[in-house]
């Protein structure tokens, strides 16, 4: 025997609603009114809360019954016979005795729901699925990086079938489109090296120092991460909210069927596109940074144009460059490939889209950090 | 027989840009009726459900719909209406993000004094009587097949026993058996819940299973109404052809043998 379970506050016994009635005649209780849904909250309680060990109840007053109100009737009657009581009800009309019918062979047998507590064993097997999880992640994230050089091998051997189109136009969104944002970011950057640089340098009267202060960390980290943090803001999220909807609308697979292969048609475009336009923007960003620099050693300090460029060219080692350029792709390479996975990631539903867009950003951003420290470090070993 | 009239369309004019999809269309639903809507591919039948579900409002005519005027009314009114009538869309249209008993509970949440428990065995009742197993309310749409969705959809249109409900197009895509299955429901439900459907269809076996009357959309409007028998004696070529071509003798015959 199932527990009983109450249904129904107590409180709301008392505020009765005025479209249902329950008058008591002899042995028999007359329902009258509304027994629907819309009734169901006041009218449930009041019939759970009458008393006696046999209930009949008369349904002839009623106006209006439905599938709820037919459900309730049902409900009191099965929870009073569980408890060895006895529950008649007359239906009046026809479609009455029809609809209790229909929604008694409707009832579903709910099967006993056990609430399970979590036990020591539950969070060592989560923290081992997560932990496997991450591993899975890392090997997926390998195989589609596998998966877009080999196709690009290919393509690099069957240049007849690389789209071109696609290619430029994600160019166009990913790179061009991105100027400004990554301009005005590096422009600002500049300007709070200098403002700040000077405060400090000011105190030894090392003015001038403030160029190099600005020529490196601009050149060699700032201009190529920040770049790299905005784009990976900008593309992984639209990489993985385009692929992403593709797959909840079986438009993957149905390239799939159609022999298109999904890697070449939209992998490859995006990251290339990325690997193409990501250095240029950090390009970009290096002029911006150099010149909001300038300007405002020019405005704090008075160290002139000409001055900051003469101290540029000759005291920065065009190590500095190259160190940044040379993390600009494999940035690139992170952003599209964790993107682009991310969007395979997405299921059936919208929920999941969400969730795969924002935690795609997170992850590139992320990877491109810690990509961007392993660097300093390799750099700092090889003295460079 | 006289005829207890809840929805009264006058005139009503759809059209997109140049296009006009439906001129000076009339048409009146009766109470407890099951009618069906077919037209060819184009004439708008969709069209027609979302004007009067009130998802797209047409460009001139009235729609009447228990007695109230369903396209100058105030928000209130129409969310009045809106409550006595459910819609399953072609796909099911449920909340992806939400399981089917969720999905179910969603309407019966604008319904003040409903605990959760309730809502919850009400929800269970509803999808068993859309004819889904138990277990299915725990789904989410995205586990489900495309027939099991469109039932939890069903559910979900039911689920504050309505007087009308719309369904668009309920057995297309489903397999022989169960888009009989479903036919049975529909006239089931029709029965025993008083339920007034607006079926817009394709499926010449659903028509003869439940539609006790049927309209039939052309040049922009709706030409014909009638029985069964009566759509059989029409002239127009394009209602004879759809009455009377191969598939249509097919689903004859097998109401035949099975009456």
């Amino acid at each position: 025997m199932t527990e009983v379970q109450p249904i129904g506050d107590k409180a709301q016994i008392d505020s009765a609603d005025p479209d249902f009635g329950l008058e008591q005649h002899g042995d028999t209780w007359v329902l009258s009114g509304e027994l629907t849904v819309r009734s169901l909250g006041a009218a449930l309680p009041r019939l759970m809360a009458l008393d006696g060990t046999t209930l009949a109840l008369d349904l002839r007053g009623l106006t209006r019954f439905d599938t709820a109100g037919a459900w309730a009737l049902l409900h009191l009657r099965d929870q009073r016979q569980s408890a060895g009581y006895d529950v008649t009800v007359h239906a009046q009309t026809a479609d009455q005795k029809a609809l209790i019918a229909r929604v008694e062979q409707a009832i579903p047998d709910a099967p006993e729901t056990r609430t399970e507590r979590r036990s020591i064993n539950d969070v060592l097997a989560a923290i081992g699925q997560g932990v496997v999880g991450v591993g899975r992640f890392l090997a997926e994230i390998l195989a589609m990086l596998g998966v877009f050089l080999a196709r690009l091998a290919y393509l690099a051997r069957n240049p007849s079938q690389f789209r071109l189109t696609a290619l430029i136009y994600h160019a166009d969104q990913v790179g061009w489109r991105a100027v400004p944002i990554v301009s005005l970011m590096a422009f600002l950057i500049g300007v709070v090296l200098a403002f700040q640089g000077a405060v400090q340098l000011r105190q030894f009267g090392a003015e001038i120092f403030v160029v190099d202060l600005i020529a490196i960390s601009i050149l060699r980290e700032l201009g190529i991460l920040l770049t790299a943090i905005i784009v990976a803001g900008r593309t992984a999220s639209s990489f993985t909210a385009a692929i992403g909807s593709m797959k909840m609308r079986e438009e993957i697979d149905a390239m799939n069927t159609l022999a298109i292969d999904p890697a070449t048609v939209l992998f490859v475009p995006r990251i290339l596109a990325l690997l193409i336009t990501l250095p240029i923007l950090g390009m970009v960003a290096n002029v911006m940074g150099l010149f909001g620099g300038a300007l405002m050693s020019w405005i704090e300090l008075g160290i002139s144009p000409a001055m900051f460029l003469t101290r540029l060219i000759e005291d920065t080692s065009l190590n500095h460059v190259i160190v940044g350029f040379v993390k600009a792709p494999v940035f690139a390479i992170i952003i599209g490939v964790v993107g682009c996975h991310a969007g395979m990631q997405v299921g059936g539903n919208a929920e999941s889209l969400g969730q795969q867009t924002s935690s795609a950003v997170v992850r590139a951003i992320f990877a491109v950090i810690l990509a961007d420290a392993l660097f300093s470090v390799f750099f700092a070993m090889m003295g460079i | 027989m006289e005829h207890d009239t809840v929805i009264r369309l006058r005139g009503i004019r759809n059209q997109f840009g140049a296009q006009v999809v439906h001129e000076n269309l009339d048409l009146d639903v009766y109470r407890g009726e099951v009618l069906g809507v077919v037209g060819g591919s184009g004439t708008g039948k969709s069209v027609l459900l979302r004007c009067i579900a009130g998802l797209r409002p047409p460009q001139a005519g009235s729609i009447e719909i228990f007695g109230h005027d369903a396209l100058n009314c105030t928000e209130a009114e129409r969310r009045a209406i809106d409550q006595r009538m459910g819609v399953m869309f072609q796909d099911g249209a449920l909340f992806s993000s939400l399981t089917v008993r969720e999905n179910v509970e969603v309407p019966m949440r604008t319904v003040p004094g409903l605990t959760a428990a309730m809502r919850r065995e009400l929800a269970d009742l509803k999808i068993s009587m859309a004819g889904l197993p138990y277990i299915a309310g725990d789904k989410f749409p995205s586990e489900l097949s495309g027939g099991m969705r469109k039932r939890a959809g069903l559910a979900r249109a039911l689920a504050l026993d309505p007087e009308i409900v719309f369904l668009d197009e309920p057995t297309a895509g489903l397999d022989p058996i169960g888009a009989s299955a479903f036919d049975e429901l529909i006239n089931g439900l029709s029965q025993s819940m008083g339920l007034t459907v607006f079926l817009v269809t394709h499926d010449l076996d659903t028509l003869h299973a439940t539609c006790g009357r049927i309209a039939v959309l052309a040049e922009k409007r709706v030409m014909y109404t009638g029985t069964m028998s009566d759509m059989l004696d029409v002239d127009h070529p394009w209602v004879h052809e759809y009455f009377h071509g191969p598939r249509a003798r097919a689903a004859l015959d097998t109401k035949e043998r099975i009456a």
